[in-house]
């Protein structure tokens, strides 16, 4: 394969931004729209091209002796700090980069037909769609990132996007602190993820050129991950805290990723993020961006798998989270957040996957790395069949106006299309075969349970509520208690146009086929094909438990009834807890609000205003009164200057003749 | 009685002093041009006078005084026009009723 496509696949999106970001305001909507998605159509071409190639082609320099290789198809030095300390731009294509250029294009493409009918009458379309481009562009060029560098600067630009896109109603004040707070709150992490990148490339690029790691690039991801034990070799003994300090680097590293993923406690900003457009929802926060944080520690995984500590962090890490933001789902009102919620808990499921995929043996046993495959597959398939919820939301916000269930129920008859691709979404996430979410959450917990039953149980717990609470939604929505409001109104709810309702139409249907794809065969931790099959006592769990949650969220939301209120009623604090997100929020504004401004910044802004302006003040005071005083030397009339000059002329003689002397 | 050197830097220190004093006090911007020819002729009359008497055989001084007359020309001109033009705005060549020159 030449390096024009891959060129092309990072151009594309980038000159797309320039063209729609500077040339929109002169362009019609029609014209802007088009161009958008024409593009992205593309784009996504040009990256099944590449990613088929990848996969399928056989080239010897993809695939050798049945194990996928990594390749980087370019990399050209950008900057050179010093010999060694080098950041590259570069395209590397391995079987998880590959994955999600099909992953991030198709959900784009989707994405930008979507909104297409959905975002027709709102103003600034042109910018909606140069933002889009960008949006893709960054995640682009974060996947395929060659050095941690590169990865770094995509991660940022991704944050950037997010931040533009979240406030898209930039006149709306909800939405304007929710992209503040999704920025602050992800910087915040990637603040810790600088670090822990600082940290691990200043011990393997000191490392002394004849050492383990000699004469290579410190930001390389194949020299890194081509010999881990080396670079835990290049750390040890570097300072007092001898092996550990490629433990702490590591985790540093994935507190970044938890803020992109919204891991607790850094997950406060998805929810909020919520007020961009419905399709923005869809691509950033349930498709692509919030699995940065899966894909850093994919592509960091055989080093986190030389550094154990690091990948039990992340278990226990994505664990809590999982079971917190499957809890909070079952008490929302607002359909968007309870698919935010599901986001969190599913990205969290992909969390406990990879940190369960340890891959030495353990007390004799060898674990295959089942976890990272299972982890990577989930991703595919919850990219699908959440953005196909998330875009069935939006189709049903575009029919109700509304966000809330209380405003839906009994739209089943209404809004066929979408309640039949709805429907499927939420199977899908509830894990029930034959559809996609099954398969990947099958290999999943069989991952946790061979790791420990403990993991193993908890999640298939996690996956009981998923079922539940999204059922729930489900049940609420369609079926309930029909909205009155639709028998009188004018304006009944009705389904979306073709551009809303063909990519619900197509997400549906790869999610009800996804999970036959062989998975293991092209994406696996050390490029060796593995073959998936299904763990019976796994899957009969998990299956079970999923049906029994349906049957529970089904006794209890297909009609109206007074049960859920009366359940609600009986445990009032628990469902409050719940419903306020277990005052995560709350403590946030304590602790920004009451210790951070009122005490610590207190006393930096008095320096501020009394020491260093004051500095400055004294400076310009002192200016002012010199000027004040001789300023009447300056008359205007010609004879004072000659006076002046005369006096001057004088005093300058004097003096050159006293130094004479 | 033999012609030193004070015979003539007496004379130029007085017609510069001559010129600085015509200069501060006189209000007719002609005189005023008047009282600069005569500071600038006193300079090229000690030009030509150290000249003859520390280098005796060259002629440095004796050019550079050439150039300042020839450019004291252009300035002379320069400044005349300067002064019809504030004639022609004010009325008179009274160089106490030009005020703005501190903008």
């Amino acid at each position: 394969m030449g390096i024009t496509l891959p060129i092309l696949i990072l151009a594309l999106p980038f000159t797309m931004f320039l063209i729609l970001g500077i040339g929109g305001v002169k362009m019609s909507r029609k014209l802007a729209g088009t161009l958008g998605i024409l593009a992205n159509g593309a784009l996504a071409v040009m990256a099944y091209i590449v990613a088929f190639t990848y996969f399928f082609s056989g080239e010897a320099q993809f695939i050798l002796d049945g194990v996928r290789q990594q390749v980087q198809l370019f990399d050209v030095t950008w900057l050179a700090f010093t010999e060694r300390m080098v950041v590259n731009i570069g395209f590397l294509l391995d079987p998880i980069s590959a994955m999600m250029l099909v992953v991030i294009t198709t959900i784009s493409f989707m994405v930008h037909l979507y909104s297409w009918g959905y975002m027709e009458h709102e103003p600034g379309f042109q910018r909606y769609y140069a933002f889009l481009a960008l949006f893709t562009f960054s995640m682009l060029g974060l996947v395929v990132a060659t050095n941690i560098f590169q990865m770094y600067i995509f991660w940022e630009l991704v944050g950037v996007s997010s931040y533009l896109l979240i406030g898209f109603f930039y006149k709306l004040p909800s939405a304007v602190s929710a992209s503040k707070k999704a920025f602050i709150v992800t910087r915040f992490a990637d603040l810790f993820m600088l670090i822990g990148i600082l940290v691990l490339s200043y011990y393997v690029s000191h490392t002394p050129a004849d050492g383990p790691l000699g004469g290579a690039s410190a930001f390389n991801f194949m020299m890194l991950n081509a010999q881990p034990t080396n670079v835990l070799a290049s750390t040890l003994g570097a300072t007092f805290l001898s092996g550990s300090v490629l433990t702490w680097a590591m985790i540093l590293i994935f507190v970044g990723g938890m803020g992109k993923s919204a891991m607790l406690p850094l997950h406060i900003w998805l929810p909020d993020a919520m007020e961009g457009p419905t399709p923005v929802s869809a691509l950033i926060h349930a498709a692509t961006m919030v699995v940065a944080g899966v894909y850093l520690v994919a592509r960091f995984f055989p080093l986190y798998c030389i550094v154990p500590d690091s990948l039990t962090f992340i278990t226990v890490v994505g664990a809590i989270t999982a079971f917190y933001a499957a809890v909070v789902a079952c008490a929302q009102i607002d359909i968007k957040r309870i698919l935010a919620f599901s986001t969190i808990s599913q990205i969290a499921f992909m969390m406990v996957a990879l940190g369960c995929a340890y891959n030495e043996p353990i007390e004799g046993v060898h674990y295959s790395g089942l976890g990272y495959m299972a982890g990577m597959f989930h991703l595919f398939t919850h990219a699908m069949f959440k953005a196909l919820l998330f875009l069935g939301a939006g189709a049903l916000i575009h029919a109700v106006h509304s966000n809330d269930y209380t405003k839906m129920g009994g739209l089943r008859k209404y809004m066929p299309i979408t309640h039949i691709t709805f429907l499927i979404g939420c199977l899908a996430i509830a894990g029930i075969w034959p559809f996609s979410g099954f398969f990947s959450k099958d290999e999943m917990l069989a991952a946790m349970f061979n790791r420990h039953w403990f993991w193993g149980a908890w999640m298939t717990m996690v996956a009981g509520l998923t079922a539940f609470y999204m059922f729930r939604m489900y049940y609420l929505v369609f079926w309930w208690e029909e909205n009155p409001e639709y028998k009188t109104s004018h304006h009944k709810p009705h389904d979306a146009p073709w551009q809303m309702s063909l990519p619900l139409i197509i997400l549906a249907a790869v999610s009800c086929v996804a999970g036959f794809i062989p998975f293991g065969e092209l994406v696996t931790y050390n490029g060796e094909p593995y073959h998936i099959h299904i763990e019976a006592p796994v899957a009969a769990t998990s299956l079970t438990v999923a049906v029994l949650a349906i049957g529970l969220a089904t006794a209890m939301y297909v009609k109206k009834n007074p049960w859920p209120t009366r359940l609600k009623n009986m445990f009032p604090a628990l469902w409050q807890a719940a419903h306020r997100r277990f005052y995560w929020d709350e403590i946030y504004m304590f602790i920004t609000h009451n210790i951070i401004f009122n005490i610590i910044c207190r006393g930096i802004a008095w320096f501020d205003r009394h020491i260093i302006d004051g500095a400055m003040d004294g400076m310009a005071a002192v200016t002012n009164w010199c000027s004040v005083r001789i300023k009447g030397m300056q008359s205007g009339t010609v004879t004072a200057y000659v006076r002046w000059y005369f006096i001057g002329a004088v005093l300058l003689a004097a003096i050159t003749w006293i130094c004479l002397l | 009685m033999d012609l030193t050197i004070l015979w003539y830097i007496v004379p130029s220190v007085i017609m510069f002093c001559a010129g600085v004093y015509g200069f501060c006090t006189r209000k007719n911007m002609i005189a005023l041009l008047i009282s600069l020819e005569l500071m600038l002729n006193s300079a090229d009359l000690n030009f030509i006078v150290f000249n003859r008497f520390l280098f005796p055989g060259t002629m440095d001084g004796m050019v550079f005084t050439l150039f300042a007359i020839a450019i004291a020309a252009a300035e002379t001109a320069v400044a005349i026009a300067i002064i019809i033009n504030i004639y022609r705005e004010i009325g008179n060549t009274d160089i106490t009723s030009v005020k703005q020159m501190k903008f």
